[in-house]
């Protein structure tokens, strides 16, 4: 008896750490899946329900196309990018400042990012009035940069960096060897790609557009300064629950909401994972 | 034989440079335009430093950086207190506890910031109770924020020492465990540490989505607030801040560079974001 208390002592060292994440990280989230589902303390489905009605599916179906598309756009652009950088010496000085300038710029997001568009191409915006004086069009148009086009371009500012980043090691991955191999035995450049380069890499490739997506799907600070009016997308909508108290006449819809952003994001990473557990597989 | 392969050379050469060039004018215009912008002068015509001088005389401006560094300055030190004891801890006498609390730490990444906010709203209520209203209380949220990051960093430079041995030394010459973290394990682990303490700082100085949405004022929410009245401002502070972020992000992955036996750098990002950063991004 006394052994083992005397064996479990050790594990009380553990009691702050899960304390802490006790209060902020596991109880905030209980109170979201909860409050998803209770209306003044009843338990109750209308919550979840009222997701299903018009304005909420509209921003749900923005907010699915600005993630894709900046996932699409940060994949194809930033895996080019990081196969120009494979091409590179491996440890030349090019190599070396693109990744670390990815490194920086996939962090760079927020608030400044919005500001950064905002004095490019916002109705004074660098670019607009340089291309105005000079081509005589006018690229602020009705203001595109505030909507779901805005957003995407960007998101894909933060997007291709992350891309290059964790595309690659896979790229990494892919020996000279194999390309050689396949040369001596009669292979063109496109039935390498093809044949040997392109399945290896398709789970690396596929795996990194969903990690995009998630983090496209769960940006918010970006969005919220970028637009100050409407709510677009789904975590815009989260803004307004939390700010206007009730929302489509139901106070808890900001738990629905957030309840309905976990799910979301959660199936993506699992695909994640089983795709990044099968890259794992020939990488290293 | 030969033939086939300078041309691909040459071929690969070409795409590198069109890549490089078409992108780095993707990524470099924004950072230009605001220098532009932030120098406009009035009437459309000229140069002012006026934008740059706001972040040093308006007081509004002031107050909120300095709430953001002290915040940074709160996360780190909430940081180290709450991970070093418990990380070294799990490696010495809780061993069964190592994936767990890998997993726990890595956790936020999968948990969208949003979320967290949404749920941690009457939690604050509490914390307000108890210890008042000051934006200081944000640092509770941003430990949680930049657990991942900080976690990454220490992670690797507690694997790099031989941490065993040396609080078995340090213990037999009868050090207590409070001497054994601080007095032998610390100094060892001095540039894990300050990697986290930097992408912490970064972190945190680009933070806006808690504080907006728990109305407390940092450096990100005063930014924002600006851009309705006077967007030069919001301009000249943001690239401050971006500056301050990027300086802050290149030491960072010098250090990660420094440190032996390891490819990646402590920046390596996420298995998400945030950028919301994460975020430096939201």
């Amino acid at each position: 008896m006394i052994k083992a208390a005397r064996r479990a002592l050790p594990s009380l060292g553990m009691v702050p750490f899960l304390g802490y994440l006790t209060v902020f990280l596991f109880i905030p989230t209980v109170i979201v899946v909860v409050g998803a589902f209770q209306d003044d303390g009843r338990p109750t489905l209308d919550n979840v329900r009222a997701l299903g009605s018009g304005p909420v599916l509209h921003a749900l179906r923005q907010s699915l196309v600005v993630s894709a598309s900046t996932a699409v756009i940060g994949a194809v652009v930033g895996g080019l990018l990081a196969y120009a950088v494979v091409t590179c010496k491996p440890d030349g000085a090019v190599r070396r400042a693109v990744t670390s300038a990815c490194g920086v710029l996939a962090q760079f997001g927020g608030v400044m990012l919005a500001f950064a568009f905002i004095a490019t191409l916002g109705f004074s915006g660098a670019v607009t009035t340089l291309v105005k004086d000079s081509v005589g069009v006018n690229l602020y148009g009705s203001g595109w940069l505030f909507d779901v086009p805005g957003i995407i371009l960007v998101y894909s500012y933060f997007q291709i960096p992350l891309m290059v980043i964790v595309f690659l090691p896979a790229l990494d991955g892919i020996k000279v060897q194999w390309r050689e191999a396949a040369e001596n035995l009669g292979a063109s450049t496109w039935q390498y790609w093809r044949q040997v380069a392109g399945p290896l890499l398709l789970p690396a490739f596929l795996g990194s557009t969903l990690l995009l997506f998630a983090n496209a799907f769960a940006s918010y600070a970006t969005a919220a300064a970028l637009v100050s009016q409407g709510n677009p997308i789904l975590p815009l909508f989260i803004r307004s629950a939390l700010t206007s108290e009730i929302l489509l006449g139901r106070a808890n819809l900001g738990y629905a909401l957030a309840l309905e952003m976990i799910v979301v994001v959660a199936i993506v990473m699992t695909g994640y994972a089983l795709l990044v557990r099968r890259t794992s597989r020939w990488l290293r | 034989m030969t033939l086939p392969r300078q041309r691909r050379a040459r071929r690969q050469r070409a795409f590198r440079i069109v890549t490089f060039v078409v992108l780095g004018a993707f990524f470099l215009i924004p950072l230009v335009s605001m220098v532009d912008f932030s120098t406009r002068g009035t009437a459309g015509s000229g140069r002012t430093g006026e934008a740059w001088g706001a972040l040093l005389h308006d007081p509004e401006l002031t107050a909120a950086i300095i709430t953001s560094l002290e915040l940074a300055a709160l996360t780190v030190i909430g940081m180290v207190l709450l991970l070093v004891p418990t990380m070294v801890w799990v490696r010495l006498r809780v061993q069964w506890a190592a994936r767990m609390v890998e997993f726990l730490c890595l956790l936020p990444l999968t948990i969208p910031a949003l979320v967290i906010v949404v749920g941690i709203a009457p939690v604050y209520a509490w914390v307000t109770y108890f210890l008042g209203g000051s934006a200081l209380t944000l640092t509770f949220a941003y430990v949680v924020l930049v657990l991942p990051y900080a976690f990454r960093s220490l992670d690797a430079g507690l694997s790099a020492i031989d941490l065993t041995t040396l609080s078995e030394a340090a213990r037999s010459l009868g050090a207590g465990w409070f001497t054994v973290i601080a007095r032998v394990v610390v100094p060892n682990i001095v540039s894990a540490l300050l990697s986290a303490a930097f992408i912490s700082v970064a972190l945190v100085l680009g933070e806006f989505t808690f504080a907006s949405l728990l109305h407390y004022d940092n450096l990100q929410v005063v930014i924002a607030f600006f851009g309705k009245s006077n967007a030069k401002v919001s301009v000249s502070a943001s690239l401050a801040a971006l500056i301050f972020g990027f300086v802050l992000l290149l030491l960072l992955s010098l250090l990660g560079r420094g440190r032996k036996g390891r490819r990646t750098t402590a920046i390596e990002p996420l298995a998400v974001t945030t950028p919301a950063g994460k975020e430096v991004k939201g």
